[in-house]
């Protein structure tokens, strides 16, 4: 049966920002079903409040709406754009979720929406548990033992029938979040209280645990015909009890034999059945006893998931576009196979390699939360990398993680003590050590098993309290006995055969080297040296990198690509989808025409989230444009960047130098692009520039100059611009001195990280021997840079296009929060809302200064920093900033499909583009963060980056801007109520106007002593209330009776932080909107107003552009 | 991994063309027709299935062994291929049912295992050049006599193999309350078959492939069944002559090999495809429901309707048919009460999609059964 004819106009709900538990997957397949659609001739109307995603780009549906994903906001763009027809299984549980909401308040009803995809019963049956148990008894597919609870006493109820451990899942929440596994009757009570809390319908299940049981999960599709399929199977590493977002995963399936994988396909089959799902795709997992055939159930999503991403990535087919297909009618056997362009889509894919996802954390961002893995999801990314073999496969995804290793090295250095490690004294500890960490789920679980091997605990031994599968454990144990006899061996480096071997099962040229590299003295590289990155030793180990690769050369031993084919090979592919492998014959042929690769950005993590890979992605169709050929290297699967249609040739592949090089070679060495993948290509500029790689862009002696401090700082001297007075120390007594010649307020953090680690502002002398006191500590190594830090300037973020001859200044974005906190984590206006026009002309000329005397070619973000009129120089990034895919959807210049341009050599001046952005309205971008995932970490912002996503709101103010990107954020800004206020000393002098504001909009003011006392001063009437430690009632008391709607907390200084946590913590446990900074709070008092003088509307990109 | 200790093996093609690899286990010399299969488990299965007798069989999925052999999931009493050419094989099974390694089980039989080879590139010469014997020896054997021992192997065109596989004996394998009788005729049936038709309520007489018409009628079956097997089924003439002259005395319902001699028997022709159907994810229509199955696929030829069938060809009709390359799956002849499909309804390994096909069967027996 070909498409539906009746329906026309069809509403996609993207996911919303970047958050844990809902991540690019989503952009991936929004963008892939909103191109099928409207490929297919239906009108798409979209709405997402993410501006970093591809799907938002207004080429992609008839009306494209960055609008917060509320039920309210959607209604009313259904009320504008009257679609006939909504598609919600692709936005995943944010889309699904709004969906119930619009049908629960009759909005589908009353415009008469058909759902397509999944109906009402169907979502509603796979989303509550209750639902959910019990169609499963009805086709007897078994549960695990468990019941439900809408409040505490029923839960205790339940958990008494069933024993302990339990496992505690709240109802409709997303990636697990709320629930746990309760040990005993306390653990129990949080975690039961606090889910229930969570789930918005107040109830959770209290199940049996299957702790230590396998998980698998099986990703199917089907059609209105019921026609059924498996795309694949993937198999958790991690046992049940881990979230499988946290989990190491494995596809195809590896030790289920046939009888046990038919019983789940049919378990499979049957479930789509029973709940209903109409079309498309559904997740489904199971658990399974490794000691018997008992296989239950868990859950199953009834759309497009984290899950059917990665098993798109890992077998390329292509699961969201072919839903979407589905949804409108078509059935499999009516679709064609892309990959083969022969085959039909109905079929179930054969791969032949195997694909291993490894998720990325990020708890040295957190250090106050509990980094141990559980049923709610706690990482940032994933990586995935495709291999022959199991051992090739994951140690390939372990170099992909860019966590500092390049395969799965040892946390103890225990790989480079072998021999030694037995006899050293603290082995026993360091044991214990291993064992209790890997009992307790600690997040660097592989790397802890594979010390755990190398300190010869046996398969059997870390089965048992690791729960791990021993087939891993002994695939594991193959690369430890490999990296053993590499370190053992007397002249490795003459061992061709042993090279041959440790290859062949994944290694990394840097390993080898590592393992095998003797000093002059005839020894091995200690494990102290290794640890604390010692030059020497690093040296060493990059020279026999280079005799490693000679040697490899010379004998033969070189890798190969191969294709991604959905097929095994049973048909010939056409579509390029590659990766390498140590095997013996090589299936690809360099690409002919004029060609150019570019180097993706790697998992996501904070601070190099999505952003980057909309450049990339934006980089490789103009290069398409353009007519050459895009090569795209990339380790992310939950990307637009991996999709096999993006480009010209997709390679799958770690980010490293030896892997990224080998392909360059492979493909005969063309241009590379580096500025678009944020930090992780960039890194690689130098190595790129020796190897006599031609990058397209800034001339790498410049970025070199834009990251080294000494060089930057002598240029902008040239230039008599200025720049925060700023020094380098290389011992404490030199931080002491400096910071105090510089004078206080200063920022220190340590030279080599990035991203904010270890930055911090220090007001004092007191604060200042603290800070050396942690920094000694922590083992964190010297120089500190020193920064005189810009009390109360205002950030400017600005990114423009320079072609060496002209400047386009692309986005000047006035940020809210002042200097201090990280750009990543401030929101920020473009245009400026409160910059003087002068100020904003002078951003201009110098932005021209700098891109002509760094010969910037491309993209070039630069930050500044505004106090008193005067422009301060922060820093130059000569690459694509986290801000671009921002100003593409606010003004509607696609600058990073210019910047690519440029470097094919076109000149702006062609682009007919003015010298500036000029826009009529107002674009807010805010940041969005995790704290709700992670207990005990204090939401205050600073100058660490800590957000994971961002939204973004339009509209004609900046109020009304700043209103929709605080919805949009999850800041349900209230028009009415009590609003606490407890600020600094330094940001008093704020508090009339904001008082004034918040008095005429309505709302009450609650203020601490301190503030209070101030406030009566300056006749703002406001009511004091006690802090914690001054009695009660408290703050936390009228928190508790709701009696708060909005928190404005801006402490200082240490103790007034401790003081202060409980009140911020509070916020989000609480759902209140929060500030912690004068500017934002006065920002929120402006949105208020203008929320409350004006009616919410809605506006698409399209017509926004319209009006430029 | 490729320690040294293991033995280097050779794994030639016709034409000469050969590729170095290590014997897992015993070093053992053979050779067949090269056959990929592009199946990622069900190994156990697939090596026990007679069908693949005198096939080299050549596994696209890189790494095997994984879950080892246990004790139930066996398609028949031995191992049946002539050797097992893997990427990677896995010494380290885990699984909980597992008694025994496959290389162990494998050898036990007389034939090797050999690991090492870029069997994706294999497929893909396969795949383009179309199908080729292949010989398993150690290396130290020497080219030449390897070449030799190769060029000896009879080729699959030509080739009759159910004397091979076929029972000697009846035998039964029967429930306790049946509701009709099966015979099976066995030209290298699958345990799975028999259970499937247990699991229907059917007892089950298996017979010799050569049984005459008398023989098989005095089993007083209700319905025959013609089992899958291996070979060219232009070969088995005699089976040929006796189905044709039991066409229209019971319901008859063909599976695979079965189906090619159902097809043959009704007149029509077969071929050898280029490279066979050797999986579990075969895409199958019913052109009567219009649904698509999943089929698990043993077959290097096919039936053609649009040759011969003279007397039949009015009342035969294509039921299925393969979308991958629109090959045909299945006919059916109402009349004669006869049907047959090409891919594998008992599955084992694979989906279980086309079960259905064996209560269609019994319908069919019953009612016959009824008109009686």
């Amino acid at each position: 049966m070909p498409k539906r004819t009746d329906i026309r106009r069809i509403l996609i709900i993207g996911s919303g920002p970047i958050i844990i538990g809902q991540a690019a997957e989503f952009d991936y397949s929004g963008t892939q079903g909103a191109k099928a659609l409207s490929e297919e001739g239906y009108e798409v109307i979209l709405v997402n409040s993410n501006p970093a995603t591809i799907m938002t780009d207004p080429d992609y549906a008839y009306k494209t709406y960055i609008e917060p994903l509320t039920k309210d906001f959607v209604a009313k763009i259904i009320e504008k754009e009257r679609p006939d027809s909504i598609l919600p299984t692709l936005g995943g549980q944010t889309a699904l979720n709004i969906t119930l909401e619009l049908f629960d308040s009759g909005i589908i009803q009353k415009y008469g929406l058909n759902i397509l995809g999944a109906n009402i019963d169907a979502i509603k049956k796979a989303e509550d548990r209750e639902y959910f148990k019990k169609s499963m008894e009805k086709i007897g597919v078994p549960v695990l033992q468990g019941g439900f609870a809408k409040n505490m006493e029923e839960a205790y109820e339940v958990q008494k029938s069933i024993g302990f451990p339990v496992i505690i899942r709240p109802s409709f929440t997303l990636g697990g979040s709320g629930g746990g596994i309760a040990y005993n009757i306390y653990e129990f009570g949080d975690i039961a209280s606090n889910g229930i809390n969570l789930s918005p319908i107040s109830e959770i299940l209290i199940e049996k645990s299957a702790i230590g049981f396998k998980e698998v999960e099986l990703e199917v599709m089907t059609d209105k015909d019921k026609n059924t399929i498996i795309i694949c199977s993937i198999e958790n590493l991690d046992p049940m009890g881990i979230h499988t977002g946290d989990s190491i995963t494995v596809a195809p399936v590896q030790t289920l034999n046939d009888g046990d994988l038919q019983k789940l396909r049919d378990y499979s089959i049957k479930i789509m059945a029973e709940i209903g799902v109409e079309t498309g795709g559904s997740n489904i997992q199971f658990a399974l006893n490794p000691d018997s055939d008992d296989v239950y159930v868990i859950e199953m999503n009834p759309r497009v998931s984290r899950s059917s991403s990665l098993a798109s990535k890992a077998t390329g087919f292509a699961i969201a576009k072919i839903a979407a297909k589905l949804a409108v009618g078509y059935t499999l056997d009516e679709i064609t196979n892309d990959i083969t362009k022969k085959t039909l889509a109905c079929f179930e894919p054969s791969i032949d390699y195997v694909v291993t996802k490894i998720p990325r954390f990020t708890f040295e961002k957190f250090p106050q939360t509990d980094s141990t893995l559980t049923t709610h999801m706690k990482s940032v990314g994933e990586v995935m990398a495709i291999g022959r073999t199991f051992c090739e496969s994951i140690q390939k995804a372990a170099r992909s993680l860019e966590n500092g290793y390049y395969g799965i090295e040892s946390l103890y250095g225990l790989d480079l003590s072998y021999g030694a490690a037995e006899k050293k004294q603290d082995a026993e500890i360091i044991k214990e050590e291993i064992k209790s960490l890997i009992k307790n789920n600690d997040f660097r679980r592989l790397f802890l098993i594979t010390d755990a091997l190398r300190i010869n605990f046996t398969v059997e031994e870390i089965n048992e309290f690791s729960k791990v599968d021993k087939w891993f454990l002994n695939q594991i144990k193959l690369i430890v006995e490999q990296e053993k006899k590499l370190f053992l061996a007397g002249n490795a480096l003459q061992d061709i055969e042993l090279i041959r071997e440790s290859k062949e099962i994944g290694f990394s040229n840097r390993i080898i080297a590592k393992l095998v590299a003797k000093k002059g003295g005839g020894g091995h590289i200690s494990p102290e040296e290794y640890l604390k990155k010692d030059e020497e030793a690093i040296a060493l180990i990059e020279k026999t990198e280079k005799i490693i690769d000679e040697v490899c050369r010379t004998n033969n031993i070189a890798r190969v690509f191969k294709k991604v084919d959905t097929c095994a090979a049973e048909f010939e592919a056409a579509t390029p989808y590659m990766y390498s492998s140590y095997d013996k014959f090589n299936e690809i042929q360099p690409l002919e025409n004029e060609k150019v690769i570019i180097l993706g950005s790697g998992p996501n993590r904070i601070g190099q989230g999505i952003e980057f890979d909309y450049c990339c992605v934006h980089c490789s169709f103009a290069l398409k444009e353009n007519n050459y050929s895009s090569i795209m290297l990339n380790c992310n699967p939950e990307t637009v960047s991996t999709d096999y249609d993006t480009s010209s040739r997709l390679y799958f592949e770690p980010l490293t130098f030896e892997d990224t090089a080998a392909i360059c070679e492979a493909e005969n060495n063309p241009p590379v692009i580096l500025q678009f993948g944020g930090q992780t290509p960039l890194k690689l500029a130098k190595k790129f520039d020796s190897k006599g790689i031609k990058i397209l862009g800034t001339p790498f002696k410049y970025i070199d100059i834009a990251e080294d401090r000494e060089k930057f700082k002598n240029i902008i001297n040239k230039l008599n611009l200025k720049q925060p007075e700023s020094a380098m120390a290389f011992n404490g007594e030199e931080i002491y001195e400096k910071a105090k010649a510089i004078g206080f307020p200063v920022l220190l953090r340590p030279s080599y990280v990035l991203g904010g680690r270890a930055m911090e502002i220090i007001y004092n002398e007191s604060g200042l021997t603290e800070y050396i006191k942690k920094i000694f500590q922590q083992d964190v190594s010297f120089p500190i840079l020193i920064d005189k830090f810009l009390e109360d300037a205002i950030e400017v973020d600005v990114d423009a296009l320079s072609d060496t001859e002209s400047v386009y200044i692309a986005g000047i974005m006035e940020h809210i929060e002042e200097a201090g906190v990280h750009s990543g984590d401030s929101a920020c206006s473009l245009p400026a809302f409160s910059l003087d026009a002068n100020a904003v002309e002078k951003i201009k000329d110098i932005t021209e200064i700098i891109c002509r005397e760094f010969h910037v070619k491309g993209l070039v973000n630069i930050q500044y920093a505004v106090k008193n009129n005067e422009i301060y120089i922060i820093e130059v990034n000569p690459r694509a900033s986290r801000t671009v895919p921002f100003i593409g959807k606010a003004t509607g210049v696609p600058v990073a499909k210019l910047a690519t341009k440029i470097l094919l050599g076109e000149k702006i001046k062609n682009f007919g583009l003015g010298r500036s952005f000029n826009i009529n309205y107002y674009c807010v971008k805010e940041a969005v963060f995790p704290f709700s995932k992670f207990s005990n970490v204090d939401p205050m912002l600073g100058p660490e980056m800590r957000s994971t996503g961002e939204v973004m709101g339009i509209d004609a103010s900046f109020g009304m801007a700043y209103a929709k990107s605080q919805i949009a954020a999850g800041q349900n800004l209230p028009l009415s109520g009590n609003v606490l206020i407890s600020v600094k000393d330094e940001d008093k002098k704020y508090l009339k106007e904001l008082g004034e504001s918040l008095m005429k909009s309505g709302l009450n003011i609650l203020a601490t002593k301190g503030t209070s006392e101030y406030l009566d001063g300056v006749g703002i009437k406001n009511q004091r209330i006690n802090k914690v430690k001054e009695g009660r009632p408290h703050i936390i008391d009228a928190l508790k009776n709701k009696e708060i709607s909005m928190i404005f907390n801006t402490p200082r200084g240490k103790k007034s932080l401790e003081d202060s946590y409980v009140i911020r913590r509070s916020a989000i446990e609480f759902s209140l909107p929060y500030y912690t900074t004068m500017r934002g709070a006065t920002a929120a008092c402006m949105a208020i107003k203008a929320l409350k003088e004006n009616n919410l509307s809605v506006n698409a990109l399209q017509d926004y552009y319209k009006g430029i | 991994m490729t320690g040294s200790k293991k033995e280097k093996a050779i794994l030639m093609f016709e034409g000469g063309i050969y590729y170095e690899g290590f014997y897992e286990g015993k070093i053992i010399e053979s050779g067949g027709e090269a056959i990929f299969n592009t199946a990622m488990n069900g190994y156990q299965e697939l090596i026990t299935d007679p069908s693949y007798n005198g096939q080299v069989v050549i596994m696209t999925y890189p790494m095997i062994g994984n879950y080892g052999i246990n004790d139930t999931d066996f398609e028949s009493e031995k191992v049946w291929i002539s050797g097992l050419v893997t990427k990677n094989y896995v010494q380290n099974f885990s699984h909980y049912a597992a008694s025994k390694s496959l290389a162990e089980f494998i050898n036990s039989y007389g034939y090797p295992v050999i690991s090492g080879i870029d069997t994706r590139h294999i497929t893909i010469i396969l795949r383009d050049g179309g199908q080729s014997n292949a010989y398993i020896a150690p290396k130290e054997a020497g080219i030449g006599h390897i070449k030799n021992r190769l060029d000896a192997l009879p080729k699959m065109e030509g080739l009759n193999l159910v004397s091979n596989v076929s029972t000697k004996n009846v035998y039964e394998k029967n429930v306790d309350f049946p509701d009709f009788r099966v015979t099976v005729i066995d030209y290298g049936v699958k345990f799975n078959t028999l259970r499937c038709l247990n699991d229907i309520k059917a007892d089950v007489a298996v017979v010799p492939h050569n049984f005459s018409k008398q023989e098989i009628l005095a089993t007083e079956p209700d319905g025959i069944l013609l089992s899958n097997g291996p070979g060219d089924p232009k070969t088995m003439v005699e089976e040929v002559e006796t189905l044709k002259s039991l066409l229209g005395e019971k319901p008859v319902f063909g599976i695979c090999l079965g189906h090619q001699l159902l097809s043959l028997a009704l007149g029509f022709d077969t071929y050898k495809l280029k490279f066979g159907h050797h999986g579990i994810n075969q895409p199958v229509k019913n052109i009567k429901t219009g649904k698509v199955e999943i089929t698990s696929q043993n077959h290097g030829f096919c039936v053609n309707l649009l040759n011969g069938g003279v007397n039949y060809s009015n009342d035969t009709k294509l039921t299925h048919i393969n979308l991958n390359d629109n090959t045909v799956e299945g006919v059916k002849n109402e009349r004669l009460k006869a049907f047959s499909v090409q891919y594998h309804p008992e599955s084992s390994p694979g989906p279980r999609d086309s079960r259905y096909l064996f209560s269609e069967f019994k319908e069919l027996c019953l009612s016959g059964k009824r008109e009686l």
